[in-house]
């Protein structure tokens, strides 16, 4: 693993693959180390928002960490259910070359896992997308999507936690909050959090 | 209560920000110059970390109902109460019904206006900063917003560190994580551009060129994190950036040249002091 130095204190510790990245991330959250104050995972990598963690106590702490110990940290999947009566389901089937129900076969068959959260609050990115559904983002992204769209774009689903813009490809709709400030944590998809989508009648 | 007469551009409730929920893509927020409205809690009394109000380049008016203390700081700017002139960067009385005035700024672009017990708005997620990128926290000030005051913890300060050295020469720049991403040679003077805002201080200058042409996957970014987008032309992060990003991050500026950076007016011309940080 590569060690990066981020400012005058932080560090960021690159992963081979996304797995790895998320494996790594709970690794750290685990052994919470003195000095850092926050972890923010990346795709491939896990950025330690630290004053003064010396890199030798970074390497002593990182020297135990395996990838291939899965983490249980990931815990239960949380099941979202989905009316899938997106906009872009037809685009996407087009693009998949398939049945918008096979498009639905192919996102509810699917183990997620969120990656990183980014973009704005509470928005998980989450892996394990089968590669007919890895289409890219819309060339124009729209102005205001809603709180629960259920979307897609560049190998990775999501769901829109609050009204925002955004260019993903929108598959459906769910009525699960994913963002509540009074809620602790305020989000719903944390990241590691295993994510089943459950097509809703 | 202090009655918003008149809340000028854009003026925000800011504290020292939101920690500990960059995972779940909260942005950290708080005052865009730190030290500025540190200094300003310091000078009323206040624990550092209190909410105070951040005015952006044309200043704002109050109406205080009760008698208060009270310390602009900040981008410096014409002080008034009650119509006569008064200081910055020092306590100063406002009398039940004052009227505050904040003027433009004369030579940055944020002031702070603390006052003595801070504002008292209900916090959201451990913090009452207006967060202009993802909408957390209070909204913008208004005309008629009333604002309710913490209990004053006691006698202002007489005198505090007052930094005021504002020509933004030379930015200390820490490189790293990705100057390997990046051909520094072209590497000159940049002009902070109108483009700017708490989200970051968008430059123009000489283009930054990639040396590897790959997509960067997403990871995270601190503040002060001098991002190079496709076009070349980098930009600093401010208090309201995105906790992650794609494009790759050059370098990161020193945390005590930020508040610099977040009072350089459009037109102001900005280098980089590159440096590398010992790794023991």
């Amino acid at each position: 693993m590569r060690i990066l130095p981020v400012g005058l204190t932080g560090w960021l510790v690159e992963a081979e693959t996304g797995d790895a990245a998320a494996a790594l991330y709970a690794y750290l959250r685990e052994r919470s180390l003195p000095q850092v104050a926050d972890l923010v995972p990346g795709a491939r990598s896990v950025l330690l928002d630290s004053a003064g963690l010396t890199e030798a106590a970074l390497r002593e702490a990182l020297s135990g960490f395996s990838p291939d110990v899965a983490p249980d940290f990931f815990g239960e999947a949380v099941e979202i259910p989905v009316r899938y009566d997106g906009e872009d389901l037809d685009d996407v089937a087009r693009w998949a070359g398939c049945s918008p129900a096979e498009v639905t076969a192919l996102h509810t068959g699917s183990d997620l896992r969120v990656a990183f959260c980014g973009f704005s609050p509470g928005f998980a990115y989450l892996t394990g997308v089968p590669e007919r559904l890895h289409v890219p983002r819309l060339s124009r992204p729209r102005t205001a999507v809603d709180a629960g769209s259920v979307a897609v774009a560049g190998g990775y689903t999501a769901v829109y936690p609050r009204r925002s813009p955004g260019g993903w490809r929108i598959l459906g709709h769910t009525s699960v909050r994913l963002w509540d400030e009074r809620r602790t944590p305020p989000a719903l998809l944390t990241p590691g959090t295993r994510v089943r989508f459950v097509a809703a009648s | 209560m202090i009655h918003v007469l008149r809340p000028g551009l854009l003026s925000t409730i800011q504290d020292l920000g939101r920690t500990g929920l960059a995972s779940l893509a909260v942005p950290r927020s708080g005052a865009a110059d730190r030290d500025a409205l540190r200094l300003g809690n310091r000078l009323v009394g206040n624990p550092e970390e209190l909410a105070g109000i951040e005015t952006t380049v044309l200043g704002a008016d109050f109406r205080f109902d009760s008698a208060c203390w009270v310390a602009v700081t900040g981008a410096l700017c014409g002080v008034r109460v009650d119509g006569r002139p008064s200081h910055v960067d020092r306590p100063v009385f406002v009398p039940a019904d004052g009227v505050l005035s904040l003027g433009a700024a004369l030579d940055g672009v944020r002031s702070y206006l603390a006052v003595a017990g801070g504002i008292a708005v209900e916090p959201v997620l451990g913090s009452r900063s207006t967060d202009t990128l993802s909408g957390l926290g209070p909204p913008r000030l208004a005309v008629g917003d009333l604002l309710p005051l913490g209990t004053a913890f006691g006698v202002p300060a007489e005198v505090d560190w007052t930094p005021r050295s504002r020509a933004p020469a030379a930015v200390r720049l820490l490189l790293g994580p990705r100057d390997d991403w990046i051909d520094l040679t072209a590497l000159g003077d940049y002009v902070v551009t109108s483009a700017s805002d708490r989200v970051g201080v968008r430059l123009r200058g000489p283009a930054l060129a990639r040396t590897r042409t790959e997509e960067i996957p997403s990871e995270g970014m601190l503040p002060g994190a001098v991002q190079v987008p496709p076009d070349g032309q980098p930009v600093i992060m401010l208090a309201d950036h995105p906790t992650t990003g794609g494009y790759p991050v050059v370098g990161v500026v020193h945390p005590a040249d930020l508040g610099l950076v977040a009072q350089a007016r459009p037109g102001a011309v900005l280098r980089f002091e590159l440096s590398r940080r010992s790794r023991s």
